[in-house]
């Protein structure tokens, strides 16, 4: 788990009807931690008797240390977290908020940079273009949103003849083909966004010859809620029970398991437990593992995956 | 002669694959002396490889050019010596585009500057294609003058530019593409190892 501080909520901006722009200062005005575009800090919600973490991209200039600046999309299905950001977090509200991470960072040996953004996978684009303007590297942006009610970005993102906007209500549609071909040399391509973006532009790269090496994607994955199961700890006998809304890794946190974590989003491999027995099937929800680990069931990323089965037990 | 295996080492010393034909694609290929035998392969195995490549030769003193230039790639260029190819491979290799797919085949010295050329360019490794054909001649690099001496194939062996006698290590730089040498006998001057042949 990554160091944290407490720090209070000094504006609150609706962006749009869906997405809504939080700054975060030390009371103190201390200065914070610099860091890099494409970070993340997770946000720790103390929602009724549930602790809940989650990960959020920052948007907010990677060189101001005065504070940080998230934009947080209400989910009306998901778990609850985005929906206690938008009712209960005002200004003078006090949140531990963890050191920034970066798990989606610009490779610094890339001659030029291609963004694609779909959705609120906008936000971490925000601060890489602040690290791409200082460091004066060519970029094209490409900014995909079902509707202006969802398209955050727009109040955010400077003009600019190298960033693009598609509205899909509005008739307007990405080429993938056309963005992906006749790239120069050095080029590296940044997707982030929903799932089936994240994959249309990875299989349109391997498809226009693309290397591996030149991808980066970062999904915003919450867990999945699914069915409540039962985890089994090898080493002291204990059985937890995990609810239909809550993670393995939140049951293992609330049963004052510790774990270590950073993304909860099942991209940085923190948590990887091991698997001491397993008698069903582990639903295998991250981007860590590789196929033939999930085949082998001998390993879980409780951050994101679940279990349908007889009986799992963990080495914990 | 197959792609040469070379024996365990450490993490940094390169190991090649070996070439492995991605279809009709924009394509840059390079090959010295037995390296034609390799793009021979490839293109035995799929002579699609061939409609969009542009194929530059290096014989030293082989003698696969006429066959070379016989398998109908797009383009087909013979140089005389590396240096005289970088002019080309520097203009093909800068206006490329991403999916143009690089094969190397041949000589370590060969892959390693061009491959470190490529990566200047923002070029990822895994784009990069290799194959090792023909002599285990290393690059090697003077960590005291800096110069580096090509081919070399005994252990120790003296560096052509400030005459030191170096030992040649399997550290190798991949923004520079060459081994790192260094001095044999700084604790000892004069005391230095028996001269071997290296092996692959």
């Amino acid at each position: 788990m990554s160091k944290q501080m407490m720090l209070e909520v000094t504006e609150v901006e609706p962006l749009t009807p869906l997405v809504t722009r939080f700054r975060f200062e030390h009371p103190e005005k201390a200065p914070l931690p610099i860091f890099s575009g494409g970070a993340h800090v997770v946000v720790e919600m103390p929602d009724g008797e549930m602790l809940r973490r989650n990960a959020y991209s920052l948007i907010s200039d990677p060189n101001d240390a005065s504070g940080y600046e998230i934009a947080v999309r209400r989910e009306e299905t998901g778990r609850g977290g985005s929906r206690y950001m938008h009712s209960e977090v005002t200004p003078g509200t006090r949140m531990r908020i963890s050191v920034p991470t970066n798990l989606f960072a610009l490779d610094p040996r890339a001659r030029k940079h291609v963004l694609i953004a779909g959705g609120i996978g906008i936000t971490p684009f925000l601060s890489h273009l602040r690290q791409l303007d200082l460091l004066q590297q060519p970029f094209e942006l490409h900014y995909a949103a079902r509707s202006r009610d969802e398209a955050a970005g727009l109040k955010l993102l400077p003009k600019s003849a190298r960033i693009h906007v598609q509205i899909s209500d509005e008739g307007n549609r990405m080429d993938l083909g056309e963005i992906l071909t006749d790239q120069p040399i050095g080029t590296h391509v940044y997707v982030c966004g929903p799932e089936g973006l994240i994959s249309a532009v990875l299989d349109a790269a391997a498809r226009h010859g693309w290397p591996k090496g030149a991808l980066h994607s970062e999904a915003f994955a919450s867990p999945p809620p699914g069915k409540p199961f039962t985890v089994t700890l090898a080493k002291s006998g204990r059985t937890i029970e995990v609810s239909a809304s809550q993670s393995l890794l939140e049951a293992l946190e609330a049963a004052k398991v510790e774990i270590d974590w950073s993304c909860r989003g099942g991209a940085c491999g923190r948590c990887e437990t091991k698997v001491a027995a397993c008698d069903g099937q582990i639903e295998h929800n991250d981007h860590w593992l590789s196929r033939d680990e999930r085949a082998e069931q001998k390993k879980i990323m409780p951050c994101m995956s679940r279990f349908t089965g007889a009986a799992l037990v963990l080495d914990l | 002669m197959p792609n040469t295996s070379f024996s365990p080492s450490i993490e940094s010393r390169p190991t090649y694959a070996g070439l492995v034909p991605q279809g009709s694609a924009p394509s840059i290929m390079i090959a010295d002396a037995e390296g034609a035998e390799a793009i021979m392969d490839l293109a035995e195995r799929d002579a699609a490889v061939l409609d969009q490549a542009h194929l530059i030769y290096i014989p030293k003193g082989a003698k696969f050019g006429s066959k070379l230039a016989e398998l109908g790639a797009k383009g087909y260029h013979e140089e005389a010596s590396l240096d005289a190819a970088m002019a080309l491979i520097n203009r093909l290799l800068g206006s490329a585009h991403m999916g143009t797919q690089l094969y190397l085949a041949g000589s370590e010295g060969m892959m390693g500057r061009v491959s470190a050329l490529a990566l200047s360019l923002g070029l990822p490794l895994d784009a990069i294609q290799m194959e090792h054909r023909g002599s285990i001649g290393r690059p090697m690099q003077c960590v005291h003058c800096k110069g580096v001496t090509q081919d070399v194939t005994t252990d120790p062996f003296t560096c052509s530019h400030c005459g030191l006698t170096l030992f040649v290590r399997d550290h190798f730089s991949r923004r520079l593409g060459v081994f790192q040498a260094v001095c044999v006998d700084a604790e000892t001057p004069g005391v230095v190892p028996e001269i071997q042949e290296i092996t692959a």
